[in-house]
């Protein structure tokens, strides 16, 4: 194991796969000056212009390009640089994408992984901050990754680009500089499996993403009150880890789930529905789900702060899920 | 290139002062992010405010504007108090917007100001649906469409300005070409002779022009304003500038030789209007003046700014819209 950040297990991923497999290549904007993040950091001095290649201010051409390319035996990463401007390239995405090798009769796959950056990054406002995951889990033949650590950013990208499948792919920018234990050997996580990141045996929360750290820092806070949480980081949403979450939830009777995206049609929304359908009998409460109001947002700190899901409040969610229930 | 003692020395005094002002604008609002005071990006246009102000000159209060990310120093020409804009960078209350939106998305309707936009290319449908809006209430006014090099490689250039002459609009088109989509020059990645010869394809008559030469930009926008006015349809207006710092306040811009950089400096539109004014008899003390008191005017509304309070946390849930709850399942 070495220390490593996120950004860097990212770029690293990319690397080792590109060594790997001469058909991936990777396509977007500013790629040849390392990426609007240091994604991509001296890669076209590694693999040259044609495999980290730079492209026009093209979106939606970006995103078609690749579904072209992957049709015709590449492997290409598309980077959009922010999940707002992937907007630019939903009918690529959504209609071509996802469709094709289910509308034409399985004769050929779609292998591209679509990489979008999530999440509030202070004072980014409405069009550079949106977390858009669960657009896409709602699109049949996408899969949706959203990983929080160092070492899942490198074995999730690493699956991901061999995943046969176009693969959303979404990493949190407040996530870049995060620093993490990283395996040094070849280190994949299979897409579709969840990490209980905490055991514990009052409270299941499910979470994916930035708020990982945000849940772990609760748990810590509410185990000096006794109160012991598990929390689970689904890190792929589709396919979710529906085995774990209900395995869990089955032992503690309770579960929150907590996203950054607004909480309205969240995929919080899904699990929770899911888990009341599959174990009613086995809830001690209600489920719960904490998530953004449906508000855009906003630059200013205090305005942006109230679309911000706070320690303070899972900590108050789960103390409300063990509370002893007043009689009706 | 204009070479000439013949200029309107009141016209020109006040927009080199307008364009002095621009850019003390923007080194205040440097000066303030490195200080820890303005949060989110801000994207500098100094090295391009010929554009700004030899545009903006030309539209009447009642004209609309659109602008881009890089729009500090459009949104001042039409005419926006540069306190409020301040304020909108600092995420203060009393901003142009509340706070809301920061620096890449100023907007000041009150000055026919329709916003700048986090989303390169996203702004040529709005002003052509705006131009389309005032030509169907028979309106006289027209609207101006800021967009930089980078912009002309999306969709929505090329749907826009077909819309436009389809419809003939009066609508302004304005490409302002730095040389660079972010940290990537433009030429690399455009095919043919860019903005110009891609409006001239679909009818659209595309005017180039020397973007640092604020004599030449003035007169261009002054006749493409007067013909789209009188009813003739849409123009592109090429303006080729450079920019000068990086494509972000803390961009180091290490992709480009210094010796670029300190070559289109010297070339920069402030440092051209000044050496015209200079030949025209204009006292080299007058002009410094107009530096240091646009200078001192920014520095005092960065600090009025600073001083100026958060705004209220409540307002993040207002305005979202008419019906349903913005704070369903707030906590
Ligand atoms: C649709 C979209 N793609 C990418 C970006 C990221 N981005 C912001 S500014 C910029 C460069 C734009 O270049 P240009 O249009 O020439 O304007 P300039 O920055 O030079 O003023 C890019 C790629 C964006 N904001 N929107």
């Amino acid at each position: 194991m070495a220390q490593d950040s996120y950004l860097n297990a990212g770029r690293r991923a990319v690397i080792e796969e590109m060594t790997r497999d001469e058909s991936i290549w990777a396509l977007g904007e500013d790629l040849g000056r390392g990426g609007v993040f240091g994604q991509y950091k001296g890669l076209q001095e590694i693999f040259g212009a044609a495999r980290i290649c730079d492209t026009p201010i093209s979106e939606a051409c970006i995103m078609g390009a690749a579904v072209g390319a992957a049709m015709t035996g590449t492997r290409p990463i598309v980077e959009m640089r922010f999940s707002d401007f992937a907007l630019c390239a939903v009918d690529e995405l959504v209609n071509q994408a996802a469709k094709a090798r289910y509308m034409f009769g399985g004769q050929m796959r779609v292998p591209m992984v679509v990489r979008e950056p999530i999440g509030i990054w202070r004072s980014s406002a409405a069009q550079h901050s949106q977390s858009l995951e669960s657009w896409y889990t709602h699109i049949p033949g996408l899969v949706v990754v959203a990983p929080a650590t160092p070492a899942d950013n490198l074995g999730l990208l690493k699956s991901a680009i061999r995943c046969d499948d176009p693969v959303v792919y979404m990493e949190h920018k407040n996530l870049w500089a995060l620093e993490g234990e990283v395996p040094e050997g070849e280190h994949l996580v299979d897409l579709g499996r969840a990490d209980i990141a905490r055991a514990g045996d009052a409270v299941t929360i499910v979470t994916w993403s930035a708020m990982r750290h945000a849940c772990l820092r609760a748990a810590e806070t509410l185990a000096t009150q006794g109160i012991e949480v598990e929390v689970i980081d689904l890190r792929t949403l589709w396919p979710w880890d529906r085995d774990a979450v209900l395995a869990s939830v089955r032992r503690t009777g309770r579960l929150l789930v907590v996203h950054e995206a607004v909480a309205v049609s969240g995929f919080g929304a899904e699990i929770a529905a899911s888990v009341a359908e599959a174990l009613h009998h086995d809830l001690k409460a209600p489920v719960r789900r904490l998530g953004a109001p449906r508000i855009p947002i906003a630059y200013a700190p205090p305005l942006e702060d109230r679309a911000r899901v706070s320690d303070g409040a899972i900590i108050d969610a789960v103390q409300g899920l063990v509370a002893p229930r007043t009689a009706a | 290139m204009t070479q000439t003692k013949n200029i309107d020395r009141a016209r020109f005094l006040a927009l080199l002062r307008l364009m002095h002002r621009i850019r003390a604008f923007e080194e205040a609002a440097i000066g303030a992010q490195q200080a820890g005071l303005v949060l989110g990006a801000i994207h500098p246009s100094i090295g391009q405010e010929a554009v700004a102000a030899g545009v903006c000159t030309n539209l009447e209060r009642a004209d609309l504007l659109l602008s881009t990310h890089r729009g500090h120093g459009h949104t001042l020409a039409k005419g926006a108090d540069p306190l409020a804009m301040m304020r909108e960078l600092f995420g203060r209350a009393g901003g142009t917007c509340g706070g809301k939106g920061g620096s890449m998305h100023i907007a000041d309707f009150g000055v026919g100001m329709l916003g700048a936009n986090g989303v390169v290319g996203a702004n040529i449908p709005i002003a052509t649906g705006a131009a389309h809006g005032l030509k169907l209430q028979g309106s006289r006014q027209i609207v101006a469409c800021i967009f930089g090099d980078g912009a002309i490689n999306r969709g929505p250039f090329l749907e826009g300005l077909n819309w436009a002459r389809a419809f003939d609009l009066p609508v302004l088109f304005v490409c302002e070409d730095n040389g660079f989509s972010a940290t990537t020059r433009t030429a690399t990645m455009t095919g043919g002779a860019g903005a110009g010869a891609r409006a001239e394809s679909i009818g659209i008559p595309a005017l180039e022009v020397d973007g640092n030469d604020l004599p030449e930009l003035d007169a261009a926008a002054r006749g493409a304003i007067a013909e789209i006015r009188a009813g003739k349809g849409p123009v592109l207006l090429h303006a080729k500038t450079y920019r000068i710092t990086g494509h972000t306040a803390v961009d180091p811009a290490t992709y480009r030789p210094a010796e670029e950089v300190a070559a289109q400096r010297a070339k920069c539109p402030i440092a051209r209007m000044e050496a015209l004014l200079a030949l025209a008899g204009v006292e080299a003390e007058t002009l410094a003046q107009l530096a240091s008191e646009a200078a001192e005017e920014m520095t005092a509304i960065a600090a009025k700014a600073e001083a100026t309070g958060w705004p209220d946390a409540a307002r993040a849930f207002a305005d979202v819209q008419d019906i349903g709850d913005p704070r369903e399942r707030a906590f």
